[in-house]
This record gives structure tokens, C-alpha cells and sequence, in this order.
């Protein structure tokens, strides 16, 4: 039985409490139509004995609290999903935006979806080739995986995604796979920059879109990612496709939830975020992975702006805690017109060890990785002496390091937007420059991997 | 049963009218749907009950039931090569049941009702016996046996028991008591929050090796001791609790996954039951319990997660074990307990976690210690407890860091920095420490050599001298230093690379027995002491950092374990060359060795040149450390 009141006595910001109310539910859908008779949705955040706070998706302008009605739908918030979402614009709620016509669902599925049970899940396993080397040969994406792109205001996070989304692909299979992009808050030209990436590579109509701008409702922003993602699960695991969900930018999702929790007056963690900020965002990172039987699989690459590029903020730190790795784009390689400005040593995949290697990438690629970061450290360390003491005071071999890490940044970490390499391109080129290193320092490889590889010429 | 009903829902809390007569910590049934909840505070006829699941579409009016009994966890045979969920549920017959995903509502009981063990008595009809006293064995994996014990409440005769196989709910003997016939099965019930008793606690004194090497080497932790590696993202927590759950020398490992991610828990079911235990050849599995409550997994049993670890863990200690429990994270049960505290309206303490959080950590990690068990026959038992910790931002005065350290021997300061440079286990050997040194040193000498202990303290000063050093480097470069200090720099970086840096990834590198450990520092060791010996005798440091056998002793890690006795005749290798070098050097002429003087005293006198510009650069290096 629906159920529907006129007994609003409290708005604040996206919040409504509503009295006299019997028999709500938490986390129950809510409709509320203003006076005007414009309809907002809403969910039920918390319900004391005859009293429901209501969280409205929506911007609450027109809501007043003598002729709005309220009614209490009995069900929580689902969404219509089917295959022929692909190739479609929606806005964050999951409304066409495009202009077409109302998908037909095929299923009608809770936003919030259900945890994967740890024992069903497989383990991400499937090398997958970006084309951008800092990526594929260091800090390598595997199927499954959920890998953040952490960024600051003005570098090349979208063309560094754009590229992944365009050149990723599982050598030796031709499969199956989409995109499925969850924008909040950013800006129409950002928005745009996907969209016409999209259909330069003819990508489109295996993109599902779903689009919160920087001028839509904030609030709306909470729900983008989980309807993103119940879509994305559904194509993945009952339609078997491959799934890249690409979800930016989260800073602005952290900080609609800010918002809410401020205006019930939780108690703040760190950066008045809210204490239970891991658990969410945890609990929309975490729907990604593979699942064993199951033919299709979600990749996760959200990404989030840090403010003032500091790494400890409570977005990029509790995200880093939650991902497997991060990608981490650095100013100052970004000043020296490094692009992708990628620093290697900061970013991580923690699950590139199960996906390299004999069978998935090459046998050398293990090994080769750990000797060109430590070697780039090496580099790296010389590089801020000589800044110190001049080059003169560096030893010969200190100065060999500084050259090759130079050559590294422009060579190997630096490549076109467009230079798709192969992962044996990647591979060569990394040992091509490590050959400037004598021998005797390649501690971390293998001697039949040098004998095989740093000796061929 | 006595119902209550429900007054508000506020995600996981749940507030209940009628509760009069239920009891702090009691189980509750939530609605019909009968979720799993625990009474966490009273007033009057209301009751604050935190559920662990998820309460979308719970709302006032539904019916709370009550059990009138705490959380408990089932102990008996089948716990091994388990996974549960954080409050003992079977995660894999939830996935036979219900799907890939975990729905809510679910009773399952945590052990298998129809699996028959065979039970072996121990004593005889006709015996008196008290709490603890095992009564017979069930062998559970080719790895465990299950003692099985009286149950800590229950003490009399035996009156019956017989050899057979059983399920676990079977009568497989009869106690004469005071009173009447008590029946015991395979199986007893615990409450989680309440430690289970023992007769007498011991001082820790032997220590669990891990085969790793910063670790046994320098910073030990003993068997009953307690341990935490705090450090930011990325700097290695997950794979040193991993690497600990694999080859730490305990017979019993329960690995809690506390609000971490799906994939690690994935990752050790699928490696731990393929890689071989190297004491006993058998696959790892078949010593280990797995706690999995991941981060999208209800957030209230997180909070349970850790106890019902604990309590299972002291289970297998009270059989004589020795116990190893990993929990990774608490931070996440901390964060669990900060937001049922938040959601109780009660007043935060430091960071918004509640001002309970560090008498909670503390009486946490006391479960674990040496102990001598209840009942006969005598035996000792320990429980290791290693705990992660995940503090924002890599900052060490987090909350739950400082409540950790206030009762944790050992601390593995993991770092960044180290890790990005790919030195792993990115443990700092500066900053961390074990106050257990002192209580295991005689039982690590005495499964290595007698002067394993002094060894890893000489590498200590070694890297000790050379953090002092490299400061100066950092402001005069590295030209300034004497040959005997740059020595210094050369020996440690030894230790560095050739000892503690250890790839968790590499089939052989993954594990070093105590006695690889040793031969490897000796070896580490006795190369700078004949390093020094040379350079006193006038053999030039260029030729010293040049040595062909240096790339030997980089190559050490990778001999396998039947393979260790290579790594002595490096010694002999080590004698010749530098015997080699000397001679070299005494048969050239006078003039070379005046020119090396010469070299020695253009050092010195840079040195001075520099020390006025001093300040200057200071400036500039700390501005640029800052940077980073």
C-alpha cells in the first residue's frame, strides 16, 4: 500500500524530515511532489518511531513544507537495466538524456546491488594492454582490477583515461566489451572530451553514459557511480561482457557526501568528511572484479582530482586503501612536458604479479620492471645531488644513472597520445635503456634473463 | 521466544522497544528476516542493538527476537580450511546456497552438521576429569589434530566414550556430574567477547620465525607475542600479513581479511591451498582458518570479526598450539566501532573515534601470550597476534596507531619511501623495534649459531652509521668521506640489498630458513670485515667496490634451502680475492700506495672547503626533503 503525507516539518539542504509517518522503511524510495506538482525522488536515511528523514536526489528548490506531499513507495531505489543501454546518454539518476526514448528494462535491480561473496570471486589474472608503457611495463592492469588515476586540477587525467578506454584490450581474444562512464560533476567541456573521443574511435556505441555536470544537483552525484555500477554488473555478469567502468571524478562524489552528512549533523572525520567515508566508497569500488563461471568481468578506473596534489587527503587516501594500486600523475613531470605525466615510483598495481610473466606478458617482465625502478631511483637521487652540489661531484657511475633516467622520462615514460605500443615494444625499449648501465648492476634480473635479453643487442 | 519492536532504524543501529529482560552483548533476531544483531546498550525498555547486515527496508513496528544468548562461535573439527564471515557464517556453502552475492538472512551453522569425523578417546571409562582435560583426538587435516576438550564450564566422571565416527552434534561421551549425565560432543560453543581461561600465563621466550629477514633477523617477534605494521597504502601491509600467514613456523594460522578487499581474500584461497608448508610439505591450507569480512560487507561485523578470529585462535592455543593470528586491518574495526559509536550519539574522542577505542585495542591484542593450558595432560599453547594497521595518510599519530604501539612489543614501521624505491619488505630498520630481542636471542642462537644475535647487532650499527652518514652526504656529497666511511656506506648497503631486501614474488627469495638467515648475514658480515682489513692494508676502495664475488654474494638469496652450504664456500671465494688483492697491491710500487695517501688527504681537505658552505645547502636539502 502506497502511502502519502503532507507533514513536512524540517528542510535543510538536501534533507527533509517527515512526521506522522507509519510504517517507513530505511533506505526506502520516496516520492515527493512540490506544489508546483514537479516530482522528486528521495530515499529514507533514518526512521525514528513516527518520524522519517528523507534525503532528496534532487536539488530542493521548490520544496516547501505546507504543500509538498510525500509519499512512501514500499520498495528501495531500483533501476530498469538492459543491453540496449549501450550507445546511450543518461543523466545521474539513470533518465535519458539524449533525447531517445525510455529503455525497455530486462531486469529492474537495486542500485545498492548485493557483495560479491569472497569465495565466488576469481582472481584478476588477465593482462591487459593499455599501449602506454608506464602502465603496461610498470604498473601493469589486469581484468578485474580496480586501478585509480589520482590527479590534481590541470593535468591530463582524461586523456590519460580516454587513451586506456580506446587502446585497452586482452592480447589473443577478441571479445566482447563496453564502457560504461560515470561522470559527476565535471565540467560539459570534460564530458564533451569523452564523448568526442568516443566517436572519433567509433567506440560510442559500446558506451553507456551517465552524465551529472558541474551544474546538475549535487546530491544526485551519491547515486551516479551506483547506478553506473548496476548496469555495469549486469552486462558484466548475466550479458558476459568485458566492462570498463570509468567513473569521474570522485573527489566531487566525496564531496556531495560530505554535504549530506554535514546537513545531519554527523560528526565529522578527518576534513569534515564523514567518519564512514572508506565503508562508501568502498562499497561502490568494490562491486568490480571477476567472478568464477561467470564470462564477463568489471575494471574499475575512477578518477579523482587530489586537492592541492597532496596524496594523504582523506579522498585519495582512503581510495589507495580500498584500490588495488593507483596511477599517479605528477606536476612536475608534467612541467617538463613529460605526457602522461605518470610517476612510475609512486604508482603501484598490486596485482600486476599475477598477470605478468611467462604466458601473460614475457618471462623477463618481472624482473625487468623491479631493475628499471630501481635504477630510475638511482637516477632520480643523483639527479636531486647534482641540483645540490653541481653534476661534477657525481661519481661516473652516479652520472650513468642520471643519464638513464632522463632517457627514461623521455623516452619510455613519455609517448603520444595516439602511439599505441605493444607490450614486446614496451619490454625492448626498457631493456634498450637499461643497456647504458653496466652490467654488473642489474642485481634484480635473473642471469639467463640478462644473458637472453641486456646481452642481445 | 520474547519479542521487542522496533522504534528506529539508522543504518546498521537499530533501536528496539519491549527489550526489558535482555542482557548487554545478547543476539537478537531483526524482523522477520531475522537478521543477525547484538544488543549494544540499554536504557529503560530500550535496547541499541547494531546489526550485521544490511537493514535496507527494516522499519518501525517489526518485531526484534530475542535469544537471551551472547555472540558465540562453534569450535570443533571442520574449523580448518574454512572461510567464515565475520560472524562464522560458511562462505562457501552461502555461495552453494544463495549466489555469487551475499544476501541477508542467512542461517547456515558455521560447522557441517553431516560430515563425520572419527574420534579417538584418549581416557577411559572410569576417569575423573576436569575443565580443559582432552578426551580424544580427531584428526582433522593431515597437518591438525583436534584435542578434544572438556568444555571450561563442565568437570566430572566418564561414564561412557567409545572409538568411533561421529558428527559433530553426536554424544561421543557421557560425564557423570553432580548434575546428572552431561553430554559431550565434538563440538562446544563460545562466546567471542569473553577470553577463553587458561591455568597459568608464561613469559614468551621462543621465537615464531617467519623467513623473513628483517624480521627474525632484527626485529623478532616471539611465539605469544604481539606485532603491528602500520603504514600508509602501498607500502606492503597486505603482503607481509600475507607472507607471515605462509611461512611463519606456527601450526595454526587464522587469517582475518577485516574490511579489506575481495581480491586478497581471493588471493589466499587460491594460493594458499597450492603453496607447501616448508616444515611439513603439506599445502598451507591445511593448517588455516579464514575471517573474511571485506570492505562491502556489512560494517557491523567487522567490529565481530576480529573476536570471532580471536576466539577460534585460542581454541587451537588451548590444544597446545602454537597460534598465529593476522588481522588485517584494525584499522576497519576501529572504523567499524567509530561508527556505531557515531550512530549511539555518543561523544567522540580523539578523531572522532570513541574514547573506549584504546581499552578495547588493549584488551584486544592481552588475548594473546604463552600459556600453559587448563586440564591434563599438561601442555603449552601460544597465540601470536600480528595486527595491520592503516592509519590516513601514512601518520603515525592516527588514533588507532598510538592505542596499538601503547601495547604491541613489536612495531614494523612500514614506509613509503622505501617502497617506492621497491626496497621490500619496506620495513624501516631505523624506526622500527622488537622488545623481544633480548627474551628469544638464546633460542635464535640456538637454531642458527651462537653468535647469531651479535651479528644483527653489528649490522645495526652498520645501517645505523649509515643514516648518520648519509646526511652528510646529502649536504657535501659522496666524494667527501674517508675511504673507511664510504666503507661504511658499501658495507651497509650490503646488508640492504643482499640481506633485507626480499621478494615476496620470487619462488625461493619468498622464504629464508633461520639458518639461510644466518649464513647469509655472516656472509654479508664478514665481507665488510675483510673490506676493512684491505682497505687498513692499503688496497684501494675503487678496487674493493669492484670485486667479482660481490655479484655472488648479491645472488644468494636465490640458492634453495638443500642448497645453503654454497653459500659458506663464498667465504673461501671472499678470503682469495681480497688475499689476491692485497698481494696485488704490496707488488706494486711505493709510489701507487703514496698516491692512494695523497687521495686520502685531498678527501680531508674538500672536506674542510665544504664545511663553510655548509649552511647554505642545508637549506636547500631540507627545503627539497620537504618537497617530498
Amino acid at each position: 500500500m502506497i502511502k502519502e503525507y503532507s507533514s513536512i516539518i524540517d528542510v535543510s539542504g538536501p534533507l527533509l524530515l517527515v512526521e506522522g509517518v507509519e510504517g517507513a522503511k530505511y533506505e526506502e524510495l520516496v516520492e515527493i511532489y512540490t506544489g508546483t506538482g514537479e516530482k522528486k525522488r528521495g530515499r529514507v536515511l533514518e526512521v525514528n518511531r513516527d518520524k522519517a528523514l528523507v534525503q532528496i536526489f534532487e536539488a530542493s528548490t521548490g520544496i516547501d513544507v505546507q504543500n509538498c506531499r510525500v509519499r512512501f513507495l514500499g520498495r528501495t531505489l531500483h533501476i530498469g537495466v538492459s543491453s540496449d543501454m549501450l550507445g546511450r546518454v543518461f543523466d545521474g539518476l539513470g533518465r535519458p538524456k539524449d533525447g531517445g526514448p525510455e529503455t525497455v528494462p530486462e531486469a529492474m535491480l537495486d542500485i545498492n546491488g548485493a557483495p560479491i561473496n569472497p569465495t565466488a570471486r576469481d582472481y584478476p589474472n588477465e593482462f591487459i594492454q593499455t599501449g602506454i608503457s608506464s602502465i603496461d611495463g610498470i604498473n601493469t592492469l589486469v581484468r578485474g582490477q580496480k586501478l585509480p588515476i589520482f590527479s590534481g586540477s590541470g593535468l591530463p587525467h582524461n586523456r590519460v583515461a580516454a587513451q586506456i578506454a580506446r587502446q585497452a584490450k586482452v592480447l589473443g581474444k577478441e571479445e566482447e566489451f563496453a564502457v560504461v562512464f560515470g561522470a559527476m560533476g565535471i565540467t560539459f567541456e570534460e564530458a564533451n572530451f569523452f564523448i568526442q573521443d568516443f566517436t572519433k574511435s567509433g567506440a560510442l556505441e559500446r558506451v553507456v553514459l551517465f552524465l551529472n555536470l558541474a551544474d546538475d544537483p549535487a546530491i544526485e552525484r551519491v547515486s551516479t557511480p551506483r547506478v553506473a555500477f548496476t548496469v555495469a554488473e549486469y552486462l558484466a555478469f548475466t550479458k558476459g561482457l568485458h566492462i570498463l567502468v570509468l567513473l569521474s571524478d570522485m573527489t566531487n562524489y566525496a564531496e556531495a557526501l560530505r554535504e549530506i552528512s554535514a546537513a545531519r549533523k554527523e560528526i565529522p572525520g578527518r576534513r569534515g568528511y564523514p567518519g564512514y567515508l572508506y565503508t562508501d566508497l568502498a562499497s561502490v569500488y568494490e562491486r568490480s572484479g571477476r567472478i568464477k563461471d561467470k564470462k564477463g568481468s568489471i575494471t574499475l578506473i575512477p578518477i579523482l582530482t587530489m586537492p592541492e596534489d597532496d596524496k594523504t587527503h582523506p579522498i585519495p587516501d582512503l581510495t589507495g586503501y580500498i584500490t588495488e594500486g593507483q596511477v599517479i600523475l605528477s606536476r612536475p613531470l608534467f612541467r617538463k612536458k613529460v605526457s602522461p605525466p605518470i610517476d612510475v615510483q609512486q604508482s603501484l598495481s598490486r596485482l600486476k604479479d599475477k598477470g605478468i610473466g611467462k604466458g601473460k606478458t614475457r618471462e623477463d617482465h618481472a624482473d625487468l620492471f623491479n631493475q628499471l625502478i630501481a635504477c630510475y631511483a638511482r637516477g632520480k637521487e643523483a639527479a636531486e645531488l647534482s641540483v645540490v652540489l653541481g653534476e661534477a661531484a657525481l661519481s661516473d657511475l652516479d652520472k650513468i644513472y642520471l643519464k638513464f633516467s632522463q632517457n627514461f622520462e623521455e623516452r619510455y615514460i613519455s609517448q603520444h597520445e595516439h602511439e599505441d605500443r605493444t607490450i614486446e615494444e614496451t619490454l625492448d625499449l626498457g631493456w634498450e635503456l637499461l643497456r647504458v648501465i653496466p652490467r654488473t648492476e642489474m642485481k634484480r634480473v635473473r642471469d639467463e634473463y640478462l644473458t637472453k635479453y641486456y646481452d642481445k643487442e | 521466544m520474547k519479542k521487542g519492536e522496533i522504534v528506529k532504524v539508522s543504518g546498521p543501529l537499530v533501536v528496539a522497544k519491549g527489550m526489558a529482560g535482555s542482557k548487554m552483548y545478547d543476539v537478537v533476531r531483526v524482523s522477520e528476516e531475522r537478521l543477525v544483531g547484538e544488543i549494544i546498550g540499554l536504557t529503560g525498555d530500550l535496547a541499541s542493538i547494531q546489526v550485521y547486515e544490511d537493514t535496507s527496508g527494516i522499519g518501525p513496528g517489526e518485531p526484534v527476537y530475542m535469544t537471551d544468548q551472547p555472540l558465540y562461535v562453534e569450535l570443533g573439527p571442520g574449523l580448518i580450511e574454512s572461510i567464515f564471515d565475520g560472524i562464522q557464517r560458511p562462505l562457501d556453502i552461502i555461495r552453494d546456497k544463495t549466489g555469487d552475492n551475499i544476501t541477508r538472512g542467512i542461517e547456515i551453522p558455521a560447522l557441517e552438521r553431516d560430515k563425520k569425523w572419527h574420534f579417538k578417546p584418549v581416557v577411559k571409562v572410569g576417569a575423573t576429569v576436569s575443565p580443559g582435560d582432552i578426551l580424544g583426538e580427531v584428526k582433522e587435516t593431515v597437518l591438525v589434530v583436534q584435542k578434544i576438550m572438556i568444555p571450561p564450564q563442565s568437570k566430572g566422571k566418564v561414564k561412557k566414550i567409545t572409538e568411533g565416527e561421529y558428527t559433530i552434534t553426536d554424544t561421543v561421551c557421557e560425564l557423570e556430574t553432580e548434575n546428572g549425565v552431561e553430554k559431550i560432543t565434538l563440538m562446544q560453543r563460545w562466546p567471542v567477547r569473553q577470553p577463553r581461561p587458561y591455568k597459568e600465563r608464561l613469559a614468551p621466550s621462543l621465537t615464531l620465525s617467519t623467513g623473513q629477514r628483517v624480521i627474525d633477523a632484527f626485529f623478532p617477534i616471539a611465539k605469544g607475542g604481539t606485532a603491528c605494521c602500520p603504514g600508509p597504502f602501498g607500502s606492503g601491509k597486505t603482503v607481509i600479513q600475507h607472507q607471515l600467514a605462509k611461512w611463519a613456523d606456527a601450526e595454526i594460522i587464522v587469517y582475518i581479511g577485516c574490511g579489506e578487499r575481495g581480491n586478497e581474500m581471493t588471493d589466499v584461497l587460491l594460493e594458499f591451498p597450492e603453496l607447501k608448508d616448508p616444515t611439513s610439505g603439506e599445502p598451507l591450507m591445511k593448517r588455516t582458518v579464514l575471517i573474511a569480512n571485506t570492505s562491502n560487507m556489512p560494517v557491523a561485523a567487522r567490529e565481530a570479526s576480529v573476536y570471532t578470529g580471536i576466539t577460534i585462535a585460542e581454541y587451537f592455543r588451548d590444544m597446545g598450539y602454537s597460534v598465529a593470528v593476522m588481522a588485517d586491518s584494525t584499522s576497519r574495526w576501529a572504523e567499524a566501532m567509530r561508527e556505531i559509536s557515531g550512530r549511539l550519539e555518543e561523544m567522540p574522542g580523539e578523531e572522532g573515534y570513541p574514547a573506549y577505542l584504546s581499552a578495547k585495542v588493549s584488551s584486544f591484542y592481552e588475548r594473546a601470550g604463552r600459556i600453559k593450558a587448563l586440564g591434563d595432560p599438561s601442555r603449552e599453547g601460544a597465540l601470536s597476534v600480528i595486527g595491520a594497521v592503516s592509519p590516513p595518510g601514512g601518520d603515525l599519530s592516527d588514533p588507532v596507531v598510538q592505542a596499538t604501539l601503547r601495547v604491541v612489543k613489536v612495531f614494523w614501521s612500514l614506509e613509503d619511501r622505501l617502497a617506492y624505491q621497491r626496497h621490500f619488505p619496506a620495513i624501516s630498520w631505523l624506526n622500527s623495534y622488537s622488545l623481544y630481542i633480548d627474551d628469544v636471542s638464546e633460542d635464535l642462537n640456538k637454531k642458527t649459531a651462537k653468535d647469531f644475535t651479535d651479528l644483527s647487532k653489528d649490522a645495526m650499527r652498520l645501517l645505523e652509521q649509515e643514516a648518520e652518514l648519509q646526511e652528510i652526504v646529502r649536504l657535501i656529497g659522496v666524494d667527501a668521506l674517508s675511504p673507511e666511511d664510504r666503507l661504511i656506506l658499501e658495507g651497509a648497503r650490503s646488508i640492504r640489498e643482499d640481506f633485507l631486501h626480499q621478494n615476496a614474488f620470487h619462488e625461493i627469495d619468498t622464504y629464508a630458513s633461520l639458518s639461510k638467515q644466518y649464513k647469509m648475514l655472516s656472509i654479508c658480515m664478514f665481507n665488510y670485515s675483510k673490506a676493512k682489513e684491505a682497505l687498513a692494508r692499503g688496497v684501494l676502495y675503487a678496487d674493493i667496490v669492484n670485486m667479482a664475488v660481490r655479484d655472488k654474494i648479491a645472488r644468494m638469496r636465490y640458492l634453495p634451502e638443500s642448497d645453503i652450504a654454497k653459500i659458506d664456500a663464498l667465504r673461501d671465494e671472499i678470503t682469495q680475492e681480497f688475499d689476491k688483492l692485497i698481494k696485488g697491491e704490496k707488488a706494486k710500487t711505493g709510489e701507487e700506495v703514496e698516491e692512494g695517501e695523497k687521495e686520502k688527504e685531498a678527501f680531508t681537505g674538500e672536506e674542510k672547503e665544504e664545511e663553510g658552505k655548509k649552511e647554505e645547502p642545508e637549506k636547500k636539502t631540507r627545503r627539497s626533503r620537504r618537497k617530498k
